[in-house]
């Protein structure tokens, strides 16, 4: 095939996805999470208050950014592990596969759609901070900004592939959410706040620790997300020494960008060559 | 269109599915594929249109369709029996696969719109929230708006109302006489009169690949007259729902019959055997009211 036409059939079906997407239940309550979030944020007067040193546009970022890490896994997993097992299960691939469009074109376009559609929400939500912010006449910390972005973008895509792979290693969608289920809750136990914490009191060589800690791509956005406002990290504590001696400030921040983004993208070129070597519908 | 499938083979599993298949369809071969459930039918379609793996080998006009989807898949159309629950407006599944396929929206608006599906007041509206009917035709019109040299249908009258059924026999007679068609269906009755071969498949194999005469006219329809001995309401009903009208003390009905339905109308009538006293069946031109099927 063609790589023009190719590319056209990639981005026919980005907008069919994206189409699907937007009519659906699950991206209604999603939107209505993350919007919700950003204007409980300011009902609740974060914007005023000051903790550990955060204060104003920077703490409600901080603050977004946390809850984020928390709640954009999982509904990224939830949602996108129903896409390829859910489609074929409801006959979708049956009758769309039916027609002349290659596999890379539709899985790809896929991908592509799905991202932009539970990106967009996110980013929207964030961006109306920033106008919030500017017509208050707050100064815009456009670098931390432009990095939230990144690493959101980031995290998102991470997740993205994580969810694919799942998708089309699962043979029914009950099986598949509960995979991404445990999948998202390994990846939670294994934070500094919770498991990774208690292995460390309980004498694991910091070298494993820092190695957990780097290896899992929800640890490297919390990390990546604290050195933005927090350049000594000061909040994380003496693991901080290792990040700064052995990355740099940029060094990490790159490594936390660049990683989840490279896990995503294996993840998904696994699940790719796994749905293409199987049977579609 | 040429279509070769050679010893091909399926495995769900350590369920044999499809057990060394052979099948060849030449230009102008409109088949029925028959067979009880769970006799291969689905497999074996999904496999020529390259969504299975498969032991063997299928070629469509030479090219294995696992290997070049585009090449092979471009002049099939394909209407699967249950629609998927596509939540994309009607407008954008037009507007997709006329981008994908290369086809006419107007095309395919237009034969939806024989069908009985008028596509303005569709247009925003989910598939998923379309009625089986809805579906039906726009699936149809769909595969038949594209210009391909293979329809593969899975029972795809199923779901039409009377009027949609009739005219839907009337748009695969002006298909050309090189089309080819598979039609699958459970029930040689509901597909007999569409087809010129019949390939019955059991249990994984073909067990019957015969010709069958096909001189049925697809677009003609039946006056018919029928005279029971006596008024019944199961009879009334039933044939009632043919849109018959009954004289003489609901002793003589009449009506008219799409010519393709003849088969699956004596199957109705065969239920009341002692009760018809009478019945003509004459072929003839286009009637004013469209001839009913329930």
């Amino acid at each position: 095939m063609g790589t023009v036409k190719g590319m056209k059939q990639l981005i026919q079906l980005a907008k069919a996805d994206i189409g699907e997407s937007l009519r659906a239940r699950w991206f209604l309550v999603y939107t209505l999470i993350f919007g919700g979030i950003m204007v409980g944020l300011f009902v609740s007067g974060l914007t005023e208050s000051r903790v550990m040193g955060f204060t104003g546009l920077s703490r409600l970022l901080v603050t977004y950014l946390q809850i984020t890490m928390a709640i954009l896994p999982i509904f990224m997993l939830i949602t996108t592990v129903r896409s390829v097992v859910g489609d074929r299960e409801a006959g979708v691939f049956e009758y769309m596969l039916a027609m002349p469009v290659g596999i890379g074109p539709w899985y790809w376009g896929k991908l592509a759609g799905r991202f932009l559609a539970v990106f967009m929400p996110v980013l929207g939500a964030l961006l109306v901070a920033v106008v919030w912010g500017l017509l208050r006449g707050v100064t815009i910390p456009w670098v931390q900004v432009l990095f939230y972005i990144g690493l959101l973008a980031s995290l998102a895509w991470c997740f993205l592939g994580i969810g694919m792979l799942i998708s089309t290693l699962s043979r029914s969608t009950d099986v598949a959410q509960g995979a991404a289920f445990l999948t998202w809750l390994f990846l939670l136990l294994f934070l500094d706040l919770i498991l990774l914490g208690f292995l460390i009191q309980e004498g694991l060589p910091p070298e494993s620790a820092i190695l957990i800690a780097l290896a899992n791509p929800l640890q490297a956005f919390r990390t990546a997300a604290m050195l933005l406002f927090d350049p000594q990290l000061v909040l994380l504590g003496p693991s901080a020494y290792v990040i700064l001696d052995h990355f740099g400030y940029r060094g990490y921040l790159v490594w936390a960008t660049a990683y989840p983004v490279l896990v995503g993208l294996a993840c998904a070129g696994l699940g790719f060559w796994i749905f293409k070597k199987g049977d579609y519908s | 269109m040429n279509i070769r499938c050679n010893n091909l083979s399926k495995n769900f599993r350590r369920t044999e599915v499809l057990k060394g298949a052979d099948l060849v369809l030449d230009p102008g071969d409109r088949i029925a594929l028959v067979g009880s459930n769970g006799a291969g039918k689905t497999t074996l379609i999904r496999c020529l249109l390259g969504e299975y793996t498969h032991g063997g080998q299928v070629l469509v006009d030479g090219i294995d369709p696992r290997a070049d989807r585009t090449g092979a898949l471009g002049r099939i159309g394909f209407v699967p029996q249950l629609p998927p629950p596509l939540k994309l407006t009607v407008g954008r599944l037009l507007g997709f696969t006329a981008e994908v396929c290369g086809s006419d929206i107007g095309r395919m608006a237009d034969i939806s719109g024989r069908l009985g599906l008028d596509i303005d007041t569709v247009r925003r509206r989910p598939f998923a929230k379309l009625s089986g009917g809805e579906k039906q035709k726009l699936m149809i019109g769909i595969a038949l708006g594209r210009e391909t040299e293979l329809l593969i249908m899975d029972e795809p009258a199923a779901n039409l109302d009377p009027t949609a059924r009739h005219v839907f026999f009337g748009l695969l007679a002006e298909l050309k006489g090189g089309h080819s068609m598979i039609i699958s269906s459970h029930r040689l009755d509901e597909v007999a009169p569409l087809v010129n071969r019949v390939v019955e498949m059991d249990r994984g194999r073909i067990v019957l690949d015969d010709h069958v005469d096909d001189r049925i006219d697809l677009a003609a329809v039946l006056r018919c007259t029928v005279a029971i001995s006596r008024p019944t309401q199961a009879f009334a009903e039933a044939i009632g729902a043919w849109g018959f009208r009954n004289d003489a003390g609901e002793c003589r009905w009449q009506g008219m019959i799409a010519g393709p339905d003849r088969l699956r109308f004596l199957g109705m009538l065969s239920r009341y055997a002692a009760l018809v006293e009478n019945l003509e069946m004459t072929e003839g031109s286009e009637p004013d009211a469209p001839a009913k099927t329930p």
